[in-house]
């Protein structure tokens, strides 16, 4: 899972698309998951990660994290 | 070496909600370190705001509508010309251009130059004959046929799925969801720019554009695409951003180096859901949205006054992405008098 080319992400959580001219606002956790995907993070890496951080049991945030995974790719942010 | 010196006559000057080209290629060709331009107005109506708005035009003179005919247009340029000494003229209206490109020899042997399309450049790209358009240069083009009375259109209809376009031969679109609705916008459309009404597929997708420059002999000159990001009701880009779609750019030098298309140029197209792009629409002259190319990096007024002028003129070949354009409205307060000395004199 790679995020594609060229996407920007500011530190305010402003993503731009410059391929398409798409922008999306994305929260802390968001930011903090694209830029996990962006460093080349495996899901399994992600999730340690984020389980050390917040708190919150594993199903519910596998459910999370397939939910904003599948939404980046929906709007073509993330490469397979 | 200081700028050079140089008259340009410029036209589109109509900065309202359906905005012409003539204000932001004015704007482009001032910010010009090359040319010290001075800018003569040409005007269609006493109130298109470029003729009042600071620092943009240095002098205004009324013209004969298309309807008029070349000769009535001929004969009042060369008033203006012999008043002026007019070394270029920037038409930038899809409906007068015909005329110019008539005279473009013409008004060449005055010494006033232009860098329009040829006449089959010019006609070949009419959104009646996209479809054969599409097929010659071999792009995705949606089904459109022309229709030329309201029998006509209802025949074509029965081969199309609602919503389809309805549009103008020069300018509008609607959007017609039923028989009744796209017979309203026929009688609409016809009063307003003349048979023939094209009917077309609708594109259900992400409207995106180009502009571009060509130089007549199968080069790009300048080349920027844009999103456009809040469409107003009349279809007009009023917030776009530039974006590094590199189909956009391959698409728009297949045409250019295919038609050895001469000037500038618009391409609307539609980007659908599975990635394909439609044209929907090529515009024979600079789109009103030119000032964001000029902020972008590419002065493309001033590199078709260079081409006009039989300078040389490479090709740019990047422009920042991410540079926004957001249009505005601002009332202007003007004397009368300067209204009245326009109407009454053609001039001001």
């Amino acid at each position: 899972m790679k995020v594609k080319e060229n996407i920007a992400i500011s530190d305010n959580g402003f993503v731009f698309n410059p391929t398409t001219g798409d922008s999306f606002t994305l929260n802390n956790t968001g930011k903090e998951i694209l830029l996990l995907i962006k460093g080349g993070k495996s899901m399994g890496e992600i999730k340690t990660t984020l389980l050390s951080s917040y708190d919150m049991d594993e199903t519910t945030l596998d459910r999370y994290l397939l939910d904003f995974v599948s939404e980046l790719r929906f709007n073509n942010l993330i490469d397979e | 070496m200081g700028a050079q010196k140089i008259t340009i006559a410029v036209t589109g000057l109509n900065n309202i909600d359906s905005p012409g080209p003539g204000v932001p290629v004015i704007r482009g060709i001032k910010e010009s370190k090359i040319f010290d331009a001075r800018i003569i107005g040409l005007a269609y109506e006493h109130l298109e705001p470029g003729i009042y708005m600071e620092g943009l035009v240095d002098k205004t003179y009324m013209i004969p509508y298309p309807s008029k005919g070349k000769d009535a247009l001929y004969e009042r340029l060369m008033e203006i010309h012999q008043r002026e000494k007019l070394d270029m003229i920037i038409p930038n209206f899809d409906a007068e251009l015909f005329s110019f490109i008539k005279l473009e020899s013409a008004l060449n042997a005055q010494g006033i130059k232009t860098f329009l399309p040829t006449l089959e450049q010019f006609e070949e790209r009419h959104k009646s004959n996209l479809p054969a358009y599409g097929k010659k240069y071999g792009v995705n083009v949606p089904k459109s046929q022309e229709a030329f009375s309201l029998a006509d259109m209802q025949n074509i209809l029965k081969s199309y799925e609602y919503p389809v376009m309805v549009k103008g031969k020069f300018y509008d679109a609607y959007k017609a969801y039923s028989i009744e609705q796209a017979a309203e916008y026929f009688s609409k459309l016809s009063a307003k720019w003349g048979f023939p009404v094209i009917v077309q597929d609708f594109i259900e997708g992400t409207e995106v554009n180009v502009i571009a420059l060509g130089d007549g002999k199968g080069k790009v000159i300048s080349a920027v695409a844009m999103r456009k990001q809040y469409i107003t009701d009349k279809g007009k880009a009023w917030g776009g951003v530039t974006i590094a779609d590199e189909a956009m750019l391959e698409l728009t030098h297949k045409i250019i180096s295919q038609t050895k298309w001469k000037g500038g140029m618009e391409l609307e197209l539609i980007r659908t859901k599975d990635n394909k792009l439609y044209i929907l629409e090529i515009n024979p002259r600079i789109p009103a949205w030119v000032y964001l190319a000029v902020g972008a990096g590419q002065n493309l007024p001033e590199a078709l006054v260079k081409l006009a002028m039989g300078m040389n003129v490479s090709p740019y070949t990047d422009y920042k992405i991410g540079r926004m354009f957001i249009r505005y409205s601002w009332d202007m307060i003007v004397d009368i008098d300067r209204f009245s000395k326009l109407v009454t004199t053609g001039e001001l």
